[in-house]
């Protein structure tokens, strides 16, 4: 089984940390991982994305152009990675910031409203774990208490008050998914 | 140990460490900026210096001082900052100093682009300087096959007295993968009696120099190098041969590129085309017998060679394959990755022009 | 037989190669007989330019690095980086250290690197075949300014040592001149103290020396020193820019 997976939105938005909290994740599961971010200017302001490959193989080419599945965290994002997704395949679209729906009709595609359930819970800054949340759902690319076991670490000392409501996140993420 | 992530440019920053390299002479570029980053900060942890030069031009110049005087030094850059660095690459090469030199390869030409791109092999493989000189350049597919490579080649520097060159791309020194530290293997290396260190009174001077104004001294000096270059031809040339036995189509690809052919290799094995693929991983000394052997496999029918450039590495693809076997070319370029499928629809038509 | 002199051991036997009444090779003796008197020659490592002090490697008796042009800041950098308990020096003439090289020996001083420069400056590229340097005068025939220097078309011939002495790690500076035995002595201190200056730590030291260019400037060497008093002393004047004792 392999997961090649899209995660896009403006910058500051999470998607790196993420792509990274995934893929640190599924390597503890004893799985083939790769991470690869844009770079360069793109990241000030613009539009970040990584690709993140979780595999039982190898990982070959680390860059995705045929995705088993995109997290789309911004409405330029949609436009630009709606059509890297494979038939079949899982779109993610954060609906707390962008209006429209997908045009595709032969991929999975679920709406999470990732900013308000955010806020939600008092911390808008983890929109990306709703998003992540869902996708573990979605995808079962790696388990939500592996996530949360990377989470502990990197909270680890002074800022581990924000671990539950991560967990919290990955909940009401992967709750959206019916 | 367990395997943890590591972003390919500090990998290869703690690789050097763990290699004992103690100095580190830099400018900032994309996208290597991460090399002299992790540098500043672990190097000095390690009684090392870290020092920011104020060009590449003297970042080179103080890696020739620096190797000159017997340290473990290392510099980095990307394409454009290379370029500036091919002045000082020459004199060390001229001056047969060890050292590790990383290019982290961004489109060019000039200012170019800051995505992978492969487009510096010919600067790379055949001189960038001026001068007839060599370094031995390693090109890594992975990050930890980076690792493993970077702390190799400050043995293999030190042994032949020569530069080694790191010719990644942004690719591999962006991504993050799972890495182990390896120790490797040790090599017999030889004092360095050679270096100013001071005579201390105890022997005469040592003079680290390029200069050999009579001609037939500097003749004698090229003839030396050359002998140099072929004992490393013999012994250090490195390739990967994938599914190449009983291949139809040979690719020929290295670095990250080699990656995205192992998937086309796989796509078009399930439609029961037999693909292959020789890796240089050395691409100077490149792997000319790897080639010549599949041009002589008979059930090669054509070599598709694969890069991130216009075209570089394919000229010592066709002088391998000697006019035995054609070798056809397909590459994206300017920081453009090619697909998968591109490479596949590639190969097919290929294939169907050999028939 | 007593000796009444002997050669510095900071030189080698090797004969020096530079044109009569170039000022080169008393400049290379002072260098030499500073490293002696510091008992500095079997710790010394020197760094050696491109232009007429090229083979400067195989006179100073000591490890010795031969540079790109301009580039022997850098490589200084590199060792002293690498040696910091050697005594490291460079040896440069002004179409090495002004032009090419300005960046190189701006940043070293910048960063106050702790090794020493001697600065020739004879107002002329000499290797070369006498092109116009940076520090060529206005008006000064070159064989690239025919009709000699002009300053709105070339600029005014950079002050080195006054540039310098604005950086606040370049603790040593001064301007001397070789033109005649009080100067040459006067020269020599300068040259100590810069060495003093380098092992004490105190940051970077760097001696300009006014030097002759007979063979390029077209003139005897006795013309040679009489113009260097009267058309380079006016525009470089001699003297010190920079003690460490100021920074107390």
């Amino acid at each position: 089984m392999t997961h090649e997976i899209i995660m896009a939105g403006f910058g500051g938005q999470g998607v790196m940390a993420m792509g990274k909290i995934l893929a640190e994740a599924a390597l503890k599961e004893g799985k083939n991982v790769s991470w690869l971010p844009s770079y360069g200017p793109e990241m000030r302001g613009g539009t970040a994305n990584c690709n993140v490959i979780v595999s039982d193989e190898p990982v070959g080419a680390p860059v995705v152009s045929e995705a088993t599945a995109a997290l789309i965290l911004n409405r330029p994002s949609l436009d630009k990675f709606e059509g890297d997704v494979i038939p079949g395949g899982v779109l993610i679209i954060n609906s707390s910031l962008i209006d429209q729906k997908a045009s595709r009709d032969d991929i999975k595609v679920y709406y999470v409203p990732a900013n308000d359930i955010a806020n939600e819970l008092g911390n808008g800054r983890i929109a990306n774990m709703v998003m992540l949340g869902a996708y573990l759902e979605a995808s079962g690319a790696a388990k939500q208490d592996t996530i949360m076991e990377i989470i502990t670490e990197i909270f680890s000392g002074k800022k581990a008050s924000v671990i539950p409501v991560n967990k919290e996140a990955l909940v009401r993420g992967a709750a959206c998914i019916k | 140990m367990a395997k943890e992530l590591w972003k390919g440019n500090e990998a290869i920053a703690e690789a050097a460490i763990k290699a004992g390299c103690r100095y580190f002479f830099g400018y900032p570029i994309t996208p290597q900026n991460e090399i002299p980053e992790y540098m500043s900060l672990r190097l000095p942890q390690e009684g090392g210096v870290f020092l920011q030069a104020e060009s590449e031009v003297a970042a080179i110049n103080m890696v020739y001082g620096g190797a000159g005087s017997g340290a473990r030094v290392m510099t980095s850059s990307s394409s454009p900052g290379i370029s500036l660095k091919a002045e000082g690459i020459s004199y060390i090469a001229g001056a047969e100093l060890p050292c590790v030199i990383v290019n982290i390869v961004r489109g060019g030409p000039g200012l170019g682009g800051i995505q992978p791109a492969q487009s510096d092999y010919y600067q790379a493989t055949k001189g960038g300087g001026h001068g007839d000189y060599r370094l031995i350049v390693i090109a890594p597919s992975s990050v930890q096959e980076a690792v493993d490579l970077t702390q190799e080649a400050f043995d293999m520097a030190d042994q032949y007295r020569i530069p080694v060159m790191i010719m990644g791309d942004g690719m591999i020194g962006q991504m993050m993968e799972p890495v182990e530290f390896k120790p490797v293997a040790k090599r017999v290396l030889p004092e360095k009696t050679w270096a100013t260190t001071g005579t201390g009174g105890k022997r005469k001077p040592n003079v680290i120099n390029s200069l050999f104004i009579d001609p037939q001294e500097c003749e004698n000096h090229n003839i030396k190098l050359f002998k140099k270059y072929d004992e490393i031809t013999a012994n250090e040339t490195r390739v990967e041969n994938y599914n190449v036995e009983g291949a139809e189509i040979v690719f020929v690809a290295y670095g990250t590129t080699a990656r995205i052919v192992k998937n086309a290799i796989n796509t078009l094995a399930k439609e029961g085309i037999k693909a292959g693929m020789i890796r240089p991983i050395t691409l100077w000394p490149f792997p000319t017998a790897a080639v010549e052997a599949a041009a002589d496999q008979a059930s090669v029918k054509a070599f598709l060679t694969v890069e991130m450039s216009m075209g570089q590495m394919i000229d010592d693809v066709k002088i391998a394959a000697n006019g035995k076997k054609p070798v056809h070319f397909y590459g994206r370029t300017g920081g453009m990755i090619p697909t998968p499928a591109a490479i596949v629809e590639h190969a097919k038509k290929v294939l169907g022009g050999a028939k | 037989m007593a000796v009444v002199f002997d050669k510095t051991k900071g030189l080698t036997d090797k004969p020096f190669h530079y044109c009569p009444g170039c000022t080169h090779g008393i400049i290379h003796r002072l260098v030499a007989e500073v490293l002696e008197e510091l008992d500095l020659v079997d710790n010394a490592i020197g760094v050696a330019p491109v232009g007429c002090a090229v083979f400067c490697y195989d006179y100073f008796n000591c490890d010795m690095h031969e540079a790109a042009h301009g580039r022997a800041p850098a490589v200084a950098s590199g060792v002293k980086r690498v040696h910091p308990d050697k005594t490291v020096f460079t040896y440069q003439g002004d179409g090495d250290l002004a032009s090419i090289g300005a960046a190189e020996i701006i940043h070293s001083a910048m960063r106050g690197e702790k090794f020493t420069t001697i600065f020739v400056n004879n107002a002329i590229y000499g290797m070369t075949g006498g092109q116009m340097a940076p520090t060529t005068l206005v008006g000064q025939k070159a064989t690239t300014a025919p009709l000699g220097r002009d300053e709105n078309h070339a600029g005014m011939p950079l002050r080195v040592s006054e540039m310098l002495a604005t950086i606040p790690k370049a603790v040593f500076v001064e301007r001397v001149s070789v033109h005649d035995v009080k100067h040459i002595n006067q020269a020599k201190k300068a040259i100590k103290k810069a060495f003093q200056t380098q092992m004490e730590g105190k940051g970077f030291s760097i001696v300009e020396v006014l030097s002759t260019c007979p063979t390029n400037w077209g003139k005897t060497p006795v013309e040679s020193l009489k113009w260097l008093q009267e058309n380079m002393m006016p525009y470089f004047p001699l003297g010190n820019f920079r003690t460490p004792e100021e920074e107390k």
